[in-house]
């Protein structure tokens, strides 16, 4: 459905790469993530993909069009949420459908069955403008005026930034639906915790893609056995593991450390809380854990 | 006997009808890093606002470093230091220029800015970029420069409005790492986010529900209270019983 080869782009006449020599496909009704920060190129392949820019190198297709000779028709096909909320702010909720539904030829009424579920949520405020709206709902009608002409490939770029667990929970459970009616889902997110809920994923960061997988074959690949320490001074701690031989990699994950060791010895747990016991360390606690999405990102970002 | 530097009582803000901040009464350590977490919505923002002397409360009262937020909202805002993820750092001036700027608007003589701006440049390797306009620098570097200029002047405490926002995981711990030192040094850290395992690395954590504080406790005591796995689960069971939606 969503192909891209080599795709690059450039900006300031080639003195910032954004987005180097991309390849990836998504399939027909997959939910497919870009997991990256800010500056990875997200936005940008975004933007050569709904065709708002055009790559400088490599060629990219959507629906089987290519995104640059192909434009008008992929524009039709294509819904598109982009990341800075750009809706008309002085138009009420209910205009803004209106005014996007004309756009493509078609009426609220026609394709209700899609947004409904999430319009409904809404609906209280229709005569609110958009301005007024809290992040949450401006969030849900972006995404409805982005569904309103039944598009076949959705394009979201980080529609859960700066939204809270709890809307964001929300807002996956409705892509989960949206995926279930047939329409292929391209999302991008910051917050890696929210990578295993797309079917594959791209790890993405200055520009190139580190990783390609479903969340579960990512994770499989992570190296080497992964371990979670906690003390009762955990600032301290993570000062000590670093000093620490035998300990090849560690940082603050939550309420614990992590950390990987240079070799796999049996004896490795044992060895280093005694060490750490003697650097006067209280409440030890150390165990081996599956990695996350976010272990893994940071795994690969050190080569 | 823990020193207070932030202490609230039945602080309340409302805009009309409607209570952004309902009667909150907290106090805060010092050197403590502080989590205030909270939907969007509940009231976090106008709570800060108030905290930093930029907005009158309705009822209520509040001492910051000591000083009452009526009378002496001068006094406080020269004893804090503030940095949000929207607004820290003139993007078209260079990171010298930005620093000087701080220092001047935060009361250092020169002698102390060229002091403190040499350091600061060099604890963050800043020293090729040093005359580069901020706008060009990656967002890591940014927000670890906005974060040092808002404690250029050993501030009593430093609020931090969702520092972290957007940045990749390595640079979002080296982050972590300066917070940590500034609170080694005796600055209050009261920090806002979004990312559950950064609530684990505070001392303390509140969270906002509609306007009241629901809850405030250490991590661990938070997760056993509410007998939740892990601070994701702390939060979605508080945060759901919210009422309201504005932003």
């Amino acid at each position: 459905m969503v192909t891209l080869q080599n795709i690059s782009k450039t900006y300031n006449k080639g003195a910032i790469k954004a987005v180097d020599q991309v390849s990836f496909k998504v399939k027909k009704g997959e939910l497919f993530g870009l997991i990256g920060p800010d500056g990875a190129g997200k936005t940008s392949i975004f933007r050569m993909l709904t065709t708002l820019l055009i790559p400088d190198g490599g060629v990219a297709s959507v629906n089987g069009l290519d995104v640059v000779t192909g434009y008008k028709e992929i524009r039709k096909q294509v819904g598109y949420m982009p990341g800075k909320f750009s809706l008309y702010q002085d138009l009420t909720v209910e205009e803004n459908l209106n005014f996007f539904a004309t756009l493509f030829n078609t009426t609220v009424q026609e394709n209700y069955d899609l947004i409904k579920e999430i319009y409904v949520q809404i609906e209280p405020f229709k005569t609110r403008r958009a301005g007024k709206l809290s992040g949450g709902m401006k969030q849900k009608l972006a995404l409805c005026c982005a569904l309103i002409h039944r598009p076949t490939v959705l394009f979201l770029d980080e529609p859960t930034t700066g939204v809270d667990t709890v809307s964001r929970k929300e807002f996956w459970d409705m892509l989960k639906r949206l995926k279930d009616q047939g329409i292929t889902i391209l999302v991008s997110t910051p917050y890696m915790d929210e990578a295993t809920l797309c079917e594959r994923i791209a790890l993405i960061q200055g520009g190139k893609i580190m990783s390609i997988d479903t969340p579960e074959a990512i994770i499989k690949s992570y190296p080497s056995p992964l371990f979670a320490v906690k003390s009762s001074k955990m600032s301290v701690l993570l000062e000590d593991l670093r000093k620490q031989d035998q300990v090849k990699s560690s940082f603050a994950f939550g309420e614990f450390h992590h950390l990987t060791f240079k070799e796999n010895l049996p004896e490795n747990q044992q060895s280093l809380l005694n060490d750490l016991e003697k650097l006067g360390h209280t409440c030890l606690e150390m165990k081996e854990i599956t990695p996350t999405i976010e272990d893994c990102f940071i795994q690969l970002m050190s080569h | 006997m823990k020193n207070v530097v932030i202490k609230t009582d039945k602080l309340t803000k409302k805009f009309g009808d409607f209570i952004a901040t309902d009667a909150i009464t907290f106090e805060v350590y010092e050197g403590e890093i502080f989590g205030f977490l909270g939907a969007n919505g509940a009231g976090k923002t106008t709570a800060m606002r108030m905290l930093c002397g930029l907005s009158i409360p309705t009822s209520g009262g509040a001492t910051i470093a000591g000083f009452d937020i009526y009378k002496e909202a001068e006094k406080i805002k020269a004893n804090i230091g503030y940095m949000s993820q929207k607004f820290s750092l003139y993007e078209d001036l260079t990171v010298i220029e930005n620093i000087r700027f701080f220092g001047g608007v935060y009361g250092l003589s020169d002698k102390e800015i060229k002091e403190k701006s040499d350091d600061l440049i060099d604890l963050l390797g800043l020293k090729e970029e040093s005359k580069k306009l901020v706008g060009s620098l990656p967002l890591g570097w940014k927000q670890k420069l906005a974060f040092s200029v808002a404690i250029i002047h050993d501030p009593k405490i430093v609020f931090l409005d969702e520092p972290t926002g957007g940045v990749d995981p390595v640079t979002r711990r080296q982050f972590w790492d300066l917070i940590y030192e500034a609170s080694n040094r005796g600055i209050t850290i009261f920090v806002t986010t979004h990312y559950m395992d950064e609530a684990e690395y505070c001392n303390r954590i509140s969270m906002m529900v509609d306007g009241e504080m629901k809850a405030l406790d250490t991590p661990t005591n938070l997760k056993k209270t509410y007998n939740a796995a892990s601070m994701d689960e702390v939060f979605f069971e508080l945060a759901r019983g919210a009422k309201r939606q504005a932003d």
